[in-house]
């Protein structure tokens, strides 16, 4: 079947759940109600590393409206085996298992759950859980156990490790003319999404549970659940319709999940636990790491060596990998290249991707490293990324199915007026003002995971298609409306989406920017099928004007299915699935990687972003007034939301430079700044222009769609830019991330 | 939740209709509109008066509902999400938000809202720069902020022309 005129797909489409937003209809995972709610309070330990040695639960329990106190001397029922809490997502190790024992891996891990009548209750009895401890020796530096790093010993699943070292790096290095070797640091990052974690569990009855969810996979909590409390799949339903902001950090189950389902099946009552904001801090977060880029170039600036090591914080109980060093060995053509990455443990919980996981710190660095390069060899900033051009990725050797990197470097720069940059820094001052731009390449992977829809069109002509998809902010929504619309030529209204519950059809979690190219193509499949299906009911109808119509001659628009080349030879879905005696036609569709094509081809989105930033020296203060974020990531499909996620990537980049740090008190082994007033991410006044540009892209591989997915690329590039910019604009070179006032006032 | 001795009386007028409650002395005005009243338009981010979430209007006034005890408003006029629509018509900012894709997640969303409501009854903001300033204390941490300010900007110059039109 040719396409019809795609009417919705590539316009910029309001959300189809906005009124719901904008109304306070939207529900969240801690907003349903249940008879009888009870409500947990978490306790945390005070201290970093140790064990339990006595627990103080009684005035907890004699606060009125306290049903329980749960710890580990009496925690409900749950697998003792360790693979049985692992998730879809989970690093190699031993995942953490709350209330298990008394042993203590990090600060403000949970020690009891106290179970109240009221929130207030359970809140109050919290306060008066106390526990004395066994203390052990902690640390929580990075700096102090970095000559310990290891090479992680099992491999993350979907992690590529470093590729092995090509050419001869060192010797490469030593000979160039011109070289540099800097040290970087981005500190530990929170998500921070701005709806706490909670769960609501609604008991049904006989262990059969309807769950709502903070998660960014239905599907992934959902089984997390069934394996650990040993329930039968069919009798627990897990919904996350509304997901306020996660960034990865609702990809795993977090330990609200366990509490409010373990308490739920002990009690046999309805139970909602939320975080707090300050518990928000105790669980994943993006690894503090230390990181080595060596460049060497020749004096035209050609890369001739490029060495990067990278040493990041994990848990003493998983070893959370992402790749970091990696994007240095493919984002620019070089033939001399050594790439390295090492954990090293700390008394944390086990950090937990955030968006642009590893690329987000590891290009950094590198875009950094190359901006101090392009001063040494003496050229412009982005003349150097172009004149190193990667035509194919050199860690696999594989082609890219597109990279329209060039068109965001000529359009970015348009856009932003680079060709009116003063290549000399402080050379751009306004008034009291200093001046500086800088401009950065950004990558992410495009990834067309498995994924599973259906199609359903019933007798009316509506249209309705599933998937277990998530929306976490993202647009999934509407997009799937978009694609359903299209394939059936109907107006939005006429078409309802479904996402956000575990019974759906099969869907990976929303991650890794590959929802609108896996879950969209799978319900672009499921749309096609249903449409074959219908043409064949209206093959078979008597004198069907269709008879000798094949699939490819027809298409489906106002209710009608009709031959493109003679519109006249049509007929009325209603009429066919009358004739065919049927109320609605529903069928399946599914995609996954083409693996065939997969050995030659790699995917990916790029970006050039360019950052203007006005300094006020004797302050120190920073403003980023203007930024430009340039794209290629294949077909857009909704340009409205499209742009907000580059926006929203943005922002969190403006906070990688500016604002975002846990600040760590090491001797105690606790994060001081643990909530919304001192751990800073950016606020209204901290965020001037954006201009987001999609650059044309057609790319038939990488997705049925040609859609590249753009949950990440917008952070990406954000950081070095800013710290180019910033050294543009002062002559200062900060290279240990967040550069806030007092790191730019002593450089 | 049972009901305890220290309850006390309190009375409100929530988005046109008249409460008349007895409550425990330490739910804060948040508190009861998500759990009680499951009014949950207003939003929990924090809990401290950190993220601007819960923002709703107070007697016209834009205020963090999670930092107020409901008792110590005894008798107050309380506008949330839920209520700013007029017969079935959105609000010309609920209007404008979904317009200007000025939220992602819809988390914030509420508050936003309400606080821009605020904003613009204070008549304190008159042009971008001043919005950026006076919205500050709403979060957002899927980054709409530029789109927000959009939204509200367009909002403000209705406004003007629509009292320009009245003179
Ligand atoms: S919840 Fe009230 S300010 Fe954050
Ligand atoms: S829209 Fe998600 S926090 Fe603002």
């Amino acid at each position: 079947m040719s396409l019809t005129e795609n009417i919705h797909i590539g316009r910029p489409t309001n959300r189809v759940d906005g009124r719901l937003k904008v109304t306070g209809q939207a529900k969240y995972a801690a907003e349903y109600p249940a008879a009888d709610l009870l409500h947990g309070a978490i306790v945390g330990s005070t201290i970093a590393a140790g064990r339990i040695t006595a627990l103080n639960v009684e005035p907890a329990r004699q606060v009125p409206g306290v049903v329980e106190v749960f710890t580990h001397e009496n925690r409900g029922k749950a697998a003792w085996l360790d693979r049985s809490w692992r998730d879809e997502v989970a690093p190699p190790g031993h995942p953490f298992r709350p209330l298990h024992s008394d042993r203590i891996l990090f600060d403000g891990q949970p020690i009891a759950l106290v179970v109240a009548d009221s929130y207030e209750a359970a809140r109050d009895a919290a306060s008066l859980v106390s526990a004395e401890y066994e203390v052990r020796e902690h640390c929580t530096e990075l700096e102090r156990k970095r000559s310990e790093a290891y090479v992680p010993p099992e491999k993350r699943s979907g992690i590529p490790p470093p590729p092995d070292p090509r050419g001869d790096p060192e010797k490469a290095f030593e000979d160039a003319p011109i070289k540099i070797s800097r040290d970087y640091r981005v500190n530990a990052e929170h998500h921070n999404p701005m709806e706490m974690f909670g769960t609501t569990c609604v008991y049904e009855g006989n262990d059969k549970l309807t769950i709502y969810d903070k998660t960014q996979g239905s599907q992934n909590a959902q089984g997390y659940v069934t394996s650990v409390f040993g329930l039968k799949s069919k009798n627990v339903r897990l919904i996350n319709h509304y997901v306020g902001g996660a960034f990865g950090s609702a990809l795993r189950p977090q330990h609200q999940l366990f509490f409010a389902v373990m308490a739920s099946l002990e009690l046999k009552r309805s139970v909602r636990v939320s975080l707090t904001r300050s518990q928000m801090f105790h669980i994943g977060y993006r690894p503090d790491n230390y990181q080595t880029v060596s460049l060497a170039a020749d004096r035209e600036g050609r890369l001739r060596s490029i060495m990067h090591d990278a040493v990041a914080s994990t848990s003493h109980y998983e070893d959370y990998q992402e790749a970091v060093v990696n994007w240095s060995g493919m984002m620019y053509h070089c033939d001399n290249v050594k790439l390295s990455y090492r954990l090293a443990k700390l008394h944390t919980p086990t950090p937990c991707d955030m968006r642009a996981p590893g690329a987000a710190i590891g290009v950094t660095a590198l875009e950094c490293a190359l901006d101090e390069l392009s001063y040494e060899v003496g050229i412009d900033p982005l003349e150097i990324r172009r004149l190193n051009f990667a035509s194919k990725d050199e860690n696999t050797d594989k082609q890219f199915t597109s990279k329209a990197l060039h068109a965001c470097y000529r359009e970015g720069a348009a856009a932003f007026g680079w060709d009116k940059r003063k290549s000399v820094p402080r050379s751009m001052q306004d008034g009291h003002d200093l001046i500086g731009w800088g401009v950065s390449t950004g990558m992410w992977d495009a990834f067309l995971q498995k994924a599973e829809a259906t199609a359903k069109l019933s007798a009316d002509g509506k249209l309705e298609v599933s998937t277990a998809a998530s929306d976490i902010g993202t647009g999934t929504w509407t997009i799937l409306t978009q694609i359903g619309a299209d394939a059936f030529g109907l107006p939005l209204e006429d078409v309802t989406a479904r996402i956000g519950d575990s019974t759906l059809p099969t869907s990976p979690v929303e991650g890794g920017s590959w929802t609108a190219a896996s879950n969209g193509s799978a319900v672009q499949a499921a749309c096609e099928a249903a449409k074959e299906t219908l043409f064949k009911h209206a093959k078979k109808m008597a004198n069907s004007p269709l008879a000798d119509s094949e699939f490819e001659d027809v298409a489906v628009s106002g209710g009608c299915i009709f031959r493109i080349d003679d519109p006249g030879k049509r007929l009325a879905i209603s009429e066919i699935m009358h004739a065919a005696d049927l109320e609605e036609i529903e069928e399946e569709g599914k995609v996954g990687p083409d693996l065939l094509q997969m050995m030659k081809y790699i995917s990916y989105t790029h970006s050039a972003v360019f950052a203007e930033v006005r300094v006020d020296e004797e302050l120190g203060i920073v403003r980023v007034t203007r930024i430009v974020c340039a794209a290629a990531a294949g077909r857009i499909l909704n340009p409205k939301t499209a742009r907000s996620q580059i926006l929203g990537g943005v922002v969190m980049g403006i906070g990688m430079a500016l604002h975002e740090e846990a600040m760590t008190d090491h001797r105690l082994g606790k994060i001081m700044n643990h909530n919304l007033a001192e751990y800073h991410i950016p606020a209204h006044a901290d965020i001037e222009n954006i201009e987001v540009i999609f650059v044309d892209e057609h790319d038939e591989k990488v997705s049925p769609l040609g859609v590249k997915g753009l949950g990440e690329i917008g952070i990406v590039g954000t950081a070095s830019a800013v710290a180019n910019a910033i050294f543009h604009a002062t002559g200062k070179r900060v290279r240990d991330f967040p550069i806030t006032i007092d790191k730019l006032l002593a450089a | 939740m049972a009901p305890s001795s220290a309850d006390i009386p309190a009375s409100f007028v929530i988005n046109g209709s008249r409460h008349a409650l007895t409550i425990p002395p330490w739910m804060t005005l948040l508190d009861l509109l998500r759990e009680h009243l499951h009014l949950t338009g207003s939003k929990k981010g924090c809990d401290h008066g950190q993220c601007g979430a819960c923002t709703v209007l107070v007697d016209g006034i834009r205020l963090n509902s999670c930092l107020i005890l409901a008792v110590s408003r005894d008798g107050a006029d309380i506008t949330t999400i839920e209520g700013l629509e007029r017969d079935g018509d959105l609000h010309p900012l609920q209007t404008a938000f979904v317009e200007h894709d000025a939220f992602q997640c819809g988390y914030c969303t509420p508050g936003q809202i309400c606080s821009a409501a605020g904003l613009l009854s204070e008549r304190h903001a008159h042009n971008r720069a001043e919005i950026r300033e006076n919205m500050s204390g709403n979060l957002c941490r899927c980054g709409a902020y530029t789109n927000i300010a959009d939204a509200i900007e367009d909002v403000m110059a209705q406004d003007a022309a629509a009292r320009e039109a009245a003179e």
